[in-house]
């Protein structure tokens, strides 16, 4: 089927010049069947391990996880029939894995079960998806709304603020017995105005400005908005105490300055204001300087005798899986207790499907970042290139931090795992970077030339 | 701008294996320690997540387990707790394990290897084994006889079969039911201050952890090493004995609650319980002799396990001559367990070879298939073989015409040694009664059964009226009845 697939699709675009990249559509197509006969596979897996049964929702799982992506997938098909075939497979097996774990923990907390929503935030990504791929024909529109975006990140930033604060940080909404978080929706914006404005002034931003000890420095002039709307944004962060996101932004931020202009000024300067920020973050915040000190010393807690604080459980939840994991629905991971479905969801599937799985699982995202990269390459205009490049390294520094942070390499810091976290505003802004991705590597291809291989 | 998007993605390989190399180090290099860290909950769930193997009594398990549904799922049930508490012990979620439980727990829990039908395999698929049984010797009528018998009153009971050492009876009052200590939370930690905290002392194991002067039941040794060291040659010759008997460097007169012991023989001696005459026999054997026999019964070692660990007998070796007179008849810093005075009878009823007690017969999987078995034990030669014979004629007499008649059982030979003995500063401490003995049915070839009993008396009115006749021999001949009927 994928053969006669991918024969028709060629066939039908017989006059096509010869340099013309295969589209791959069928390759696709198989991949996704793949990763939903994965997913509901975990999710039998699930079922059989804590109640020897085949859960009753598994057929209505599955074929509702594969409706959406055969959605999805029609969809590219028809709009963006050169995009990466292998982008919107991971973005269905990642969700439909994250959809498997929350599943297994609403399990052991009868109390709250957050797997209904989160399939309901899914739809509503796909549909997102779906949409974004539909209307918008060419990237390179975005362009336009440089500045509309940005406005609209800055509101959405700003939103939370008139909110009440959820567990010590202010970055929730909550509408109708929905809680959104507007950040997540505001790294889309950011990525696209940063994108537009560094494409436009890129040439101001190399080489213009003076020299120090042979590290080039832009000119006030070009460098003045960039740095205003940046230290804007993390003043709001720092505010709503959402350091994950702070960091996201600013790491974005110093990416796509860097790729930009080529100038390792930038990093120096980026590292400087991040020292700065993070020790001055680190002495007015007890809330940050606690976290620091969890991450030095995860098992202080249990020396006072207080028990295992949530980093040392999630260790123990790592530890516990070893090589090869207890297998899904084996482990004891809700001992991590709070956010054990957010910003612990890895811990579960460190547990339960061990290193192995666990290294599977980032090399998704690594696949994932890298199809960006590629894309980027692969386009020669700058918006393009930029926007891929942001897009991908917003996944990539999101994963860093949170998995970072869970396994205890780096402080902890509040964050989404892309698509495996339980959390609605999450999930549809990455079905948005997919979608997006999706749009730049179809044009990436489509305007393939044969130099580059994208 | 290619090279500066190349050097980006390099950038966010090395994140990636960043991130790998971290993995690798929490969940292979450092899973071990946080494994073992005892705030990570999983080992404890892990053990009480499937029902702990049993201890059997006679084929019947007298314990099991109870599904609580809590995180900790599973808590120990014990089906007549009181009357097995010295031999299964607890086991407390909250506590910890004792007795059995802890000494078994490896093959209870199920985490001995040796239960795995494929051990690599199973430590590959981390499958859990099922808990293991523990099968006991211990003989379930005589242990009511003896708990039975004890009733109310604070004592132990000690019953051994002599040809293996295999552990019949161990019985111990006050006892508590260790169901009590099963779970955790609050209930189980009043229960646990409750138990400690009552003078009565109920979770005391006093056939096994407790020592006790012997008094005159340690005459049997004194005798035993007499006979071997060859000051005694006939047991009926006078023995050249005093009434009193100064002890040595001393003008301290000790003398006898009974008539007739001035040269008395060993066995009128014996039968009367005279202490003149074994001080002065101990006097006579010297320190060494004494202690040579006290080690060979099993005093003074350490590491004798049954197969958790038993307090240790004492036979004090550092001694002048007239506390070598107080200690061979049983008083001075002469302390003795009740499974001790057990073994020593036991001894002399099995031709003065000693078995070393045991109380786990076999182990097993949870299907039933033998993982261990007891097999033969050590042996030791505790007395010449004619001095055994010699011992077993005397305390035969003891019950037959001497101060354990209460002993004696028809249609059986029984052999025994009363004693009582007095403790305290100026012995103003409540007496113990003690009484040892064997029995042997008349159609069989050998004795079936040693006994050692000793029973506190709490009221001081009952001073003077308590003696190992009188209180302790009933209890040991409804033992020995027990098991010669089964």
């Amino acid at each position: 089927m994928t053969k006669a697939g991918t024969g028709t699709t060629v066939a039908a675009d017989a006059p096509a010049p010869a340099l013309r990249i295969p589209r791959r559509r069928g390759i696709e197509l198989a991949l996704i069947v793949l990763a939903v006969l994965l997913s509901v596979y975990g999710y039998c897996a699930v079922g059989l391990a804590r109640h020897d049964a085949v859960p009753p929702g598994a057929m209505g799982y599955g074929a509702g996880l594969g409706v959406l992506a055969l959605l999805a997938h029609l969809t590219v098909r028809l709009r963006a029939p050169y995009a990466d075939p292998l982008l919107l497979p991971i973005g269905v097996l990642l969700n439909g894995l994250g959809l498997v774990l929350i599943y297994r923990l609403d399990l052991q907390t009868p109390g709250d079960r957050a797997a209904p929503a989160q399939l309901v935030w899914s739809t509503l990504g796909v549909a997102l998806f779906i949409v974004v791929v539909a209307a918008l024909r060419d990237h390179r529109v975005l362009q336009r709304y440089a500045y509309v975006c940005v406005a609209a990140a800055l509101v959405l930033l700003t939103l939370p603020i008139l909110f009440p604060a959820v567990n010590g940080a202010r970055i929730w909404i909550r509408i109708a017995g929905f809680s959104i978080q507007p950040g997540e929706f505001a790294k889309v914006l950011l990525a696209v105005f940063f994108a537009a404005y560094l494409a436009a002034n890129r040439s101001a931003l190399a080489y213009a400005g003076r020299c120090i000890w042979r590290l080039q420095f832009p000119t006030g002039r070009v460098l003045g908005p960039v740095v205003a709307i940046w230290l804007l944004s993390v003043c709001v962060l720092i505010l709503e105490r959402d350091l994950g996101t702070s960091l996201l932004f600013f790491g974005l931020f110093v990416v796509m300055l860097y790729v930009a202009t080529g100038r390792t000024g930038w990093i120096a300067v980026g590292l400087l204001l991040a020292t700065l920020g993070a020790v001055a973050v680190g002495r007015m915040e007890p809330h940050v300087a606690a976290r620091i000190h969890d991450w030095l010393h995860p098992f202080a807690s249990i020396d006072a005798g207080q028990g295992p604080g949530q980093l040392a459980q999630s260790l123990f939840a790592f530890a516990a899986g070893g090589m090869l994991g207890t297998g899904l629905g084996l482990g004891h991971s809700p001992l991590i207790g709070f956010a054990v479905k957010s910003d612990f969801i890895l811990a579960t599937a460190g547990e339960e499907l061990g290193l192995l799985g666990l290294t599977a699982i980032f090399l998704l995202y690594a696949l994932l970042v890298e199809r960006g990269y590629r894309a980027g390459l692969a386009l020669r205009d700058p918006f393009g290139r930029l926007l891929a490049v942001g897009l991908a390294s917003i996944v990539a520094l999101q994963v860093f931090v949170i998995a970072g942070g869970v396994t205890g390499l780096i402080p902890l810091t509040g964050m989404a795992m892309p698509f495996l976290a339980q959390g609605g505003s999450s999930v549809v802004t990455n079905w948005a970077i997919v979608a997006l991705l999706i749009r730049v590597s179809d044009s990436a291809r489509r305007q393939y030339d044969g130099r580059v291989a994208p | 701008m290619t090279r500066h998007i190349r050097n980006a993605a390099a950038f966010c390989a090395l994140l990636l294996v960043a991130l790998l190399l971290n993995a690798s180090r929490i969940q292979v290099v450092q899973a071990p320690a946080y494994d073992d860290n005892p705030a990570n909950r999983r080992q404890s769930i892990a053990r009480y997540g499937q029902p702990r193997g049993d201890i059997l009594v006679g084929g019947r398990p007298v314990t099991g387990s109870e599904d609580t549904g809590e995180q900790l799922r599973y808590e120990r049930t014990y089906a007549n707790g009181p009357l097995y508490a010295p031999v299964t012990g607890f086991a407390s979620q909250e506590y910890g394990t004792s007795f059995l439980e802890h000494a078994e727990d490896g093959t209870l829990s199920g985490t001995d290897p040796m239960l795995s039908p494929f051990p690599l395999w199973s430590d590959l698929t981390r499958a859990q084994n099922p808990g293991g049984d523990v099968v006991t010797t211990l003989d379930a009528a005589a242990q009511q006889a003896a708990y039975k018998g004890l009733g109310a009153r604070t004592g132990a009971v000690a019953a051994l079969e002599p040809a293996t050492g295999r552990i019949l009876a161990l019985v111990s009052t006050p006892s508590y039911d260790p169901e009590s200590l099963s779970g955790n939370g609050p209930s189980v930690t009043r229960s646990w201050l409750g138990l400690n905290e009552d003078p009565a002392r109920p979770m005391l194991n006093r056939a096994a952890r407790q020592t006790y002067p012997p008094g005159s039941t340690f005459k049997v040794v004194t005798a035993a090493a007499a006979l071997d060291a060859g000051v005694i040659r006939h047991v009926d010759r006078p023995t050249r004995s005093p009434d009193p008997y100064v002890l040595p460097g001393t003008t301290t007169p000790l003398r006898n609650a009974a008539e007739g012991c001035r040269n008395a023989s060993l066995r009128v001696a014996f039968e009367r319980s005279c202490n003149t005459v074994f001080a002065k026999l101990g006097v006579d054997v010297g320190v060494t002799g004494m202690a040579a026999t006290a080690q060979a019964f099993g005093f003074n070692d350490p590491g004798l396990r049954i197969p958790y660990p038993v307090s240790p007998s004492s036979f004090d070796t550092r001694v002048d001559r007239a506390q070598l007179a107080l200690s061979s008849i049983g008083q001075y810093n002469t302390r003795a367990t009740p499974l001790q005075m057990a073994m020593v009878s036991a001894a002399v009823a099995n031709r003065g070879q000693l078995r070393e007690p045991y109380l786990v017969e076999r182990t097993t999987t949870n299907r039933g298939a033998t993982v261990f078995t007891a097999g033969a034990r050590p042996v030791r030669q505790a007395m010449l073989p004619s001095t055994a014979a010699r011992l077993r004629e005397l305390m035969r007499g003891v019950v037959e015409d001497g101060t354990g008649t209460n002993a004696a059982i028809p249609g059986a030979t029984v052999g025994g040694k009363t004693g009582t003995a007095q403790h305290g500063i100026g012995n103003t401490g409540v007496p113990y009664a003690w009484f040892v003995s064997w029995a042997q049915a008349e159609d069989e070839l050998e004795p079936r059964v040693a006994v050692a009993v000793v029973v506190e008396e709490d009221a001081a009115a009952h001073r003077g009226h308590i003696s190992g006749a009188g209180v302790a021999a009933p209890i040991a001949r409804a033992v020995m009845a027990a098991v010669l009927r089964s």
